[in-house]
Parts: C-alpha cells; sequence; structure tokens
C-alpha cells in the first residue's frame, strides 16, 4: 500500500468520515419473503417477483461490483466491513438500496415491495452495524403510502434519508409528489435523487440507447432534468429545510447548467415567478452532491477550477459509490480535492445535509 | 448639467416609448401612467435598444401558480432576452445592484417657460401654449 | 465578481468578416413554399396539414417568451411578414452592421420532423428550392442546408445527391432529435455520404420530438425545455462515439447547433470514464471519446453560458479548446447572441478568429 493510499485512510478515520453513497446487495426475493405479510407472499412467489434489479442499473454487471471487492470472503454486513466499514474508518455509510422497486408499474406492488425492502435494511443491515444508516425506499408510484413510510419509520432516526431515481415517471418538481416532501421535510429526511431510470422513458431523447456506457453518461440528463425541475416547479422555495442529494451523478455538469438556468431565468422568469432568485442561488442552497463519480479532467490541478465554479463550500458530500469500480485503489477524494474544504466534504457538510444524523 | 428639450407631451401616449438622441446620448423616453421617465437606451447586457422593450407590469408570486400582476406599465422588458427594468429607476428586477441603466431626470414644462433660462431645444421648435418633456443631463 | 453585463473594452472587430452558423429564413408567407412544391402535396397540406409530433398545431407546447414563437421584439421587418422573411431587412439588421462575411441558414419549417415521411421529403426539397431562390441566389453570403428527412434515409440520399454540386449548400441537416440515437446503423449511409462529399452533418436544437425531453418524462415549463435542447445534443455526440460513428467514418465533420457549449467539457471527461470502465462493451471504440470530439465535433456558441464570474468561462473555453467552437447568433430568436458583446471575457486574437470566422469556413469549406 502506498503512502497516499495510508494517509487518505487515516485521514478519513481520523476525520470520522461520512460515506454518503454506499449500496447493499440489491434484495432478490428469498432475502424479503421474510417481510411480506401472507398475501404478498404468495403474490411475489406465484407471480416470479423476484430479482429486483433495474436494466438501467445492473448492479450485478461488472462497472458496478469492483472485482477486488467482489473477492472478499462473506456476504451481508461482513462483507461491507472488511472492504469498507473498518479500512477506511468510517464514522457512518448511508446505504442507499437501488433496485427494480422503482420500476414496478404495480403501486401496491411496489408499496410492499418498499416496505419489506425497508424492514430488510433495518433487521440486516442497520441492526448489526451501528455505523450503518440507510435511505428509506420508497414507492413514489403511490405518493399517499410513500408518505405513509415515511411515517412508519419517522422515530428511527437511522434512516436519514428517503430516496428515489433521476429517472423515474415524472420530472420529481411536480405537485403530485408535494405531499412526500412535506412528509420529509417534518420529520427531516433528507431528499436523496440517485441514478437510475424506471425506463418509463427513453433515457435520451432519441430514445433508448444500445450500450450501457451510453446508458450511464445519460444519467446525467435525469439528474439536470430533476434540477431543473425542483427549480422551476417551485420545489425549493416550498420546502425550504429539505435538502436534495443528487447521488452518484458525476458533479462536473452542474455548473454549465447553474449558468445557463441563471441566464435564462432573467428573461424567462415570468413563466415561473415563485422563482424569486437566481437558480444558481437556490440550487447551492439546497441542492447536495455526492463526489463518487466525479466527471473531471485528467489533471487533478483542474478539480480546484470546477470547485470554484460549483461556488459552494457546502455542496459536496464524500461518498465511495461502494461497491462500483469508479475509483482505483481507495483514492476515493477526487484527486486534487483542495485541502481546506475536506472537513467539510467527509463530514461537516453530510451533518448539515441530515438533521437526523447525529454527530 | 443642461436640461434639454426632448419631446412634446401629447406625442407620446401613455405605455408608450421613444428614442430620443440628445448631447450624444440614446434616451429611451416613457409614458408611465402620465408621468415620464428617461433611461439610457443600451441594455447593459448585449446592447438591444430599450425603447423597443414591451412596457409591462410585475408578475409576482409567493406560491406556485398564484400570479399576480401589480405596477402595471412601469418595467420595460428587454426585446432580446427579456430582462426586465424599472423604468423609474433604471435597475433591473433580477439584479438590481449590480445590473442597471442610466436613469435621467426627467421634468414637464410649458412652451412659455422654455424661452427663457437654461433650456436647450437644439432642433426643437418650441411653441409657447404647449407642454413639453424636458430631460436633465 | 465580474457583472453579467457589457464590458466596454468588449469592442466588436468589424473587420474581421464573421461567419453566422445559425440563422433562421422563414417564409413571408405559406404560399412562397407552396411554389416549390408539386400539386400532389400542396393539396394534401391543404386538405390534411403538416403532422408531426407537436402536440398542438400551427404553434409550440412550450410557449415562448416573445411574440412569433419567441422571436426577438426587434426584429419585425418594416415591410411586413414575419421576422426574417424579408431579405432586405435582414441584411439591414443582421449582415451588414454585424460584419457577417457568411451566414449559414438553418430552416426549421422543413420536413425533418414530418410523420408522414413522403411529404416530409417533398417539404425538404421545397425547402432547399426556396433557399436558393429566396436567399442565397441574391445574396450570396448566405449558405443553404440540404434538408432531408433522415427517417427514410433512401429519400434523404436521393436528397443529397440532387443538391450537392450546388456550393450554395454549406452543410446536411438532420434535427438531433432523431427516432433512433443518432449513432444507430440505419443513419449511416447519411453519414458516408456526407463524409464522401466532405459535407458537414448539422444538427440544430429541435422543438419537437416522439421520445420525452427527458428521462424522467415531458418537463412542464420552457426555461426546462429550453436547457434540455443541449441535452438531445449531448445525446447525439455520446451515440455517434459510442457506435463507433467516427471510427467507421474518421472524416465526418458533425456541426451541433444551438446548446451553448459549457456541458460539452464534463461530458467528455465522463464519456473518457465510462468508456475505460466499460471498454470491452464497446470493441468498435478504439480510442478515448474525447479524441473523436476534438477531431469530428464542432459546437456553435449560441445561447452563450453566463457565468455570475465572467472568467469563470475562460476555464470552460480552454476546456472546450477555441477551435471547436463556432459562432452563432440564432438570429432572430429572443436568445440571440450579439457578436460584439456575448463573449464578456477577453479573447486572445487567434480564439477570436477561431471562434468567429476560421473554424466555420473549414468546416462549411467557406471561400
Ligand atoms: S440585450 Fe437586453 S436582455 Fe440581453
Amino acid at each position: 500500500m502506498d503512502t497516499a493510499v495510508t494517509q487518505q485512510r487515516s485521514m478519513l478515520s481520523q476525520l470520522g468520515a461520512i460515506d454518503c453513497d454506499v449500496h447493499p446487495d440489491a434484495p432478490g426475493r428469498e432475502d424479503l419473503l421474510p417481510y411480506f405479510d401472507d398475501y404478498w407472499r404468495e403474490i411475489v412467489t406465484t407471480r416470479d417477483v423476484d430479482r429486483l434489479e433495474l436494466t438501467n442499473f445492473p448492479t450485478r454487471t461488472k462497472p458496478f461490483f469492483r472485482e477486488d471487492w467482489k473477492a472478499t470472503e462473506g456476504k451481508g454486513v461482513e462483507k461491507l466491513r472488511k472492504n469498507l466499514l473498518d479500512p477506511y474508518g468510517l464514522k457512518y455509510a448511508i446505504l442507499n438500496c437501488v433496485t427494480a422497486v422503482h420500476a414496478i408499474y404495480d403501486p401496491y406492488l411496489a408499496t410492499a415491495v418498499c416496505r419489506a425492502t425497508n424492514d430488510w435494511l433495518k433487521a440486516e443491515w442497520l441492526d448489526r452495524d451501528p455505523r450503518l444508516r440507510a435511505s428509506l425506499v420508497l414507492p413514489m408510484q403511490n405518493p399517499e403510502a410513500a408518505v405513509e413510510e415515511i411515517e412508519r419509520f419517522a422515530d428511527d432516526k437511522r434512516f436519514v434519508q428517503v430516496l428515489t431515481l433521476c429517472m423515474g415517471e415524472m420530472p420529481l418538481g411536480r405537485r403530485t409528489y408535494w405531499p412526500v416532501y412535506e412528509a420529509a421535510q417534518r420529520h427531516g429526511f433528507a431528499l436523496g435523487v440517485h441514478a437510475g431510470s424506471a425506463y418509463r422513458h427513453a433515457p435520451s431523447q432519441s430514445g433508448f440507447l444500445s450500450y450501457l456506457a451510453e446508458d450511464y453518461v445519460h444519467q446525467v440528463q435525469g439528474f439536470a432534468a430533476q434540477v431543473g425541475s425542483f427549480v422551476s416547479e417551485g420545489v425549493l422555495g416550498k420546502f425550504p429545510d429539505m435538502k436534495i442529494v443528487l447521488i452518484e451523478s458525476g458533479v462536473s455538469w452542474l455548473p454549465g447548467q447553474m449558468w445557463r438556468m441563471s441566464k435564462d431565468w432573467r428573461g424567462a422568469r415570468i413563466e415561473i415567478p415563485w422563482v424569486k432568485e437566481s437558480p444558481s442561488a437556490l440550487v447551492r442552497r439546497q441542492i447536495r452532491m455526492t463526489t463518487q463519480p466525479f466527471d473531471a479532467p485528467r489533471d487533478p490541478a483542474e478539480l480546484e477550477r470546477i470547485i470554484e465554479h460549483l461556488d459552494c463550500d457546502d455542496m459536496l458530500l464524500f461518498s465511495t459509490d461502494y461497491p462500483h469500480a469508479q475509483f482505483e485503489g481507495e483514492a476515493a477524494i477526487p484527486a486534487g480535492f483542495p485541502e481546506r474544504l475536506i472537513d467539510r466534504l467527509v463530514r461537516e457538510n453530510a451533518l448539515a445535509t441530515y438533521p437526523r444524523l447525529e454527530d | 448639467m443642461a436640461r434639454h428639450v426632448i419631446a412634446k407631451v401629447e406625442e407620446l401616449d401613455i405605455g408608450k416609448s421613444k428614442l430620443v438622441k440628445v448631447a450624444g446620448r440614446d434616451i429611451a423616453l416613457f409614458n408611465v401612467k402620465g408621468e415620464f421617465f428617461a433611461i439610457a437606451n443600451r441594455c447593459p447586457h448585449e446592447g438591444a435598444d430599450l425603447c423597443r422593450g414591451q412596457v409591462v407590469g410585475l408578475a409576482e408570486a409567493d406560491e406556485p401558480g398564484k400570479v399576480r400582476m401589480t405596477r402595471h406599465g412601469e418595467l420595460v422588458r428587454c426585446p432580446w432576452h427579456g430582462w426586465e427594468f424599472d423604468i423609474r429607476t433604471g435597475k433591473s428586477w433580477c439584479d438590481p445592484a449590480r445590473t442597471r441603466v442610466k436613469s435621467f431626470d426627467v421634468s414637464v414644462a410649458k412652451g412659455g417657460a422654455l424661452t427663457e433660462g437654461p433650456y436647450q431645444a437644439e432642433t426643437f421648435p418650441v411653441s409657447i401654449d404647449e407642454d413639453y418633456v424636458v430631460v436633465e443631463i | 465578481m465580474d457583472q453579467a453585463v457589457l464590458d466596454k473594452n468588449t469592442k466588436a472587430d468589424a473587420k474581421l468578416g464573421i461567419v453566422d452558423c445559425d440563422i433562421h429564413p422563414a417564409f413571408g408567407s405559406p404560399a412562397e413554399l407552396a411554389k416549390f412544391l408539386p400539386v400532389r402535396w400542396r393539396d394534401h397540406l391543404a386538405d390534411y396539414g403538416q403532422r408531426s409530433a407537436n402536440p398542438v398545431v400551427g404553434t409550440l407546447p412550450y410557449p415562448r417568451m416573445t411574440p412569433g414563437n419567441g422571436m426577438r421584439r426587434d426584429s419585425w421587418p418594416p415591410n411586413g411578414g414575419p421576422p426574417a422573411s424579408d431579405l432586405a431587412f435582414l441584411q439591414e439588421q443582421l449582415l451588414d452592421p454585424l460584419g457577417i462575411e457568411y451566414g449559414i441558414l438553418q430552416p426549421l419549417a422543413a420536413g425533418s420532423s414530418t410523420l408522414n415521411q413522403e411529404l416530409g421529403a417533398a417539404m425538404c426539397a421545397a425547402v432547399n428550392d426556396w433557399q436558393l431562390d429566396k436567399w442565397t441566389g441574391p445574396d450570396p453570403r448566405l449558405k443553404a442546408s440540404i434538408c432531408v428527412t433522415q427517417e427514410d434515409v433512401p429519400a434523404a440520399l436521393a436528397e443529397i445527391e440532387a443538391r450537392i454540386g450546388d456550393r450554395s449548400f454549406a452543410q446536411i441537416a438532420i434535427p438531433p432529435r432523431t427516432i433512433e440515437p443518432a449513432g444507430r446503423r440505419r443513419y449511416w449511409p447519411i453519414y458516408e455520404a456526407a463524409e464522401h462529399y466532405d459535407m458537414p452533418i448539422g444538427m440544430h436544437s429541435a422543438a419537437y420530438g416522439q421520445h420525452a425531453n427527458s428521462g424522467a418524462g415531458w418537463l412542464d415549463f420552457y426555461i426546462e425545455e429550453h436547457y434540455a435542447f443541449s441535452h438531445s445534443l449531448q445525446s447525439v455526440v455520446t451515440s455517434m462515439v459510442f457506435e463507433g460513428v467516427f471510427e467507421r467514418f474518421p472524416k465526418l465533420k458533425l456541426v451541433v447547433v444551438e446548446g451553448g457549449f459549457a456541458w460539452a467539457a464534463p461530458l467528455m471527461w465522463r464519456l473518457d470514464k465510462q468508456w475505460e470502465r466499460m471498454r470491452s462493451e464497446v470493441p468498435h471504440v478504439k480510442r478515448p471519446p474525447s479524441e473523436y470530439i476534438r477531431e469530428n465535433v464542432w459546437f456553435t456558441t449560441q445561447p452563450i453560458e453566463e457565468p455570475e464570474n465572467n472568467r469563470h468561462l475562460l476555464d470552460t473555453l480552454r476546456w472546450v479548446g477555441a477551435d471547436r467552437l463556432m459562432f452563432s447568433t440564432d438570429y432572430p430568436h429572443w436568445d440571440f447572441d450579439d457578436p460584439r458583446y456575448a463573449f464578456k471575457v477577453p479573447l486572445s486574437p487567434t480564439e477570436r478568429v477561431q471562434i468567429f470566422r476560421d473554424n466555420a469556413k473549414r468546416v462549411y469549406r467557406l471561400p
């Protein structure tokens, strides 16, 4: 292990780093069976509701499971400890369970699978390691049930965020979802928007793409559309205490969009007069981003320029995106990340983003 | 500082604007509900002629979807990218502190009063009985 | 922090001779086009109209901010007719005062988005005739686009063959919102012809298409749609790289029009990273995506991004490269960029010449 790696590791543990994007193995039917009631157990068994994995976010494929991590003995929490929690000395790791539940059409089945998934997260993960925190998986197909799910877990502070995808049924700013945001804000949850598509719509304006590589590139468009939607529908002003976290978004695309939206707002604001400040200001106040992947130029010296363009020291949250193959070795913090912001990156910003997370 | 007679009151209806060239400057003159205001004609963004902009009210909302119109006829929207400027002050609505155009003092005076004193009518024939718009530059 | 306003030092270089890569000519009246259409299609239009994926007839589903579907308010010709329908006024308002040496016409009413593809082909042919008759003939500063129906490839090829000998045409125009991703093989014959004849493919942002304008469905507001235009261009670049179009047609020139350009650098970084990560999925893509883009793709500048701190644009320029950028006004649309004031940062003389003139002259092979 070279010194840079050792240094990064010991720095992370000294600072009590919070990893804001860690993926548990996506649960299959066998994992979830104990958490369904008898009706849903019958349904998922008879009707083959089994491998709950998004085509767009296939967790068992090569890019989504780093070889060296995959090779580690063990499974579940045990494997996570060996690969991540122990070596990085993490204070907390926030589990984001990205599964095909978002793509299920039947709103009641989606709700049942969400409930089972959250119970499974609690029993199989949170209860087994005190460093773990998690996002609630929500059935956005059924906003009423999503609110109920938030209420069900309101007292379990280990759930710090509610989770949805950057490409779902509708732009997330729509009023349909506001009751969900109202409940989330009331209980101090952040809203996590994760990479992934339910394939309700093609990920590009020219249809479905041939390759996974292209599909992954297109996640940026989903995130950018959601930022535009949150701003222009007035969600940011309406729910000012709820942070929105863009998880696994790539980061460096955001300044360009802020520039364009703020420019356009000056001339087009009469379309959305409830947006009283420039979109950049709103985004900086309320939108947060995890840092893996970080689409940066090859030269680490350029990273500081991107950070300057973001112009918001509170925006970035440390993440490994475990177990995806995003970085080599242990270099989870993007090369060239400015020293002066490390503390914020690995800890402080997360604490400010997730009110349910205790220091 | 000099006073320049720039228009006859009656040639500019309420809600209308006009470009006047005075003392080497392009000035956009507006009639807001019977009161006259003058601002620099050149938009500070990319240089469009503000005198050709649309005279509008202010759209405001505290809630998404609940919009009210106030200050009818007191703003001009740039004919190109639509930035709004307060005709009374020259300040832009979106960035009043940093993005603004110069505004000039305007008054209305009877032709009779203009034949004496420090007024400059330049190429403008003034008749005693009519009302004129006077700008101070 | 700098102001997002005019810098008095940013002077126009009137002597430079600018190439404007995005001018939208308009019909004075529908009859202007009808003149070039066969009777069969004239009757068809009269009886059934021109069906497209636009959900509303005759106007835009995301209403624009200014009349005329988003025109500069000062662009109505004094002699009547809609903006950019009168050559004399276009010369007076755009070409002469701004020192435009060449202007690339990007007709938006062409047949490429017409659902009846046979009608679309006829519309394209008529628009191509019209450009010669009304614009490039009377004013040779203007260069036409060969408008084609990309979804009916044989028809597109026939139209290209019919026009290619006329140097009044400077590019082949297809919209970025194709039915399938732009890199798919069904479109390759068009790229093959473009490469063969050394004609750039121009892809101009389109106001409607057959797929939602975001992966999360249709957006609600024009301010969202306006930015999403750049996404359709990003998809074109991504698809053409990953499908191996530039590997197969190494001399192909692609110009993406009216999406701004600040997104181009992060897109290249992301493409390179994903290519490294999933290289074995796309073995036909031999080199890092950014290398193809740096050889085969150009971006027009309008609507230029305007950071709160103007100088941040200098980083963007460095990352994208002045050799990839070509100036455009988008006249007569509301989001028009004025060549004198659009760039609020100082450009070096070389960058200026590249962006405002030389890149476009080379790409479009202008004398
Ligand atoms: S020139 Fe006035 S808003 Fe751009």
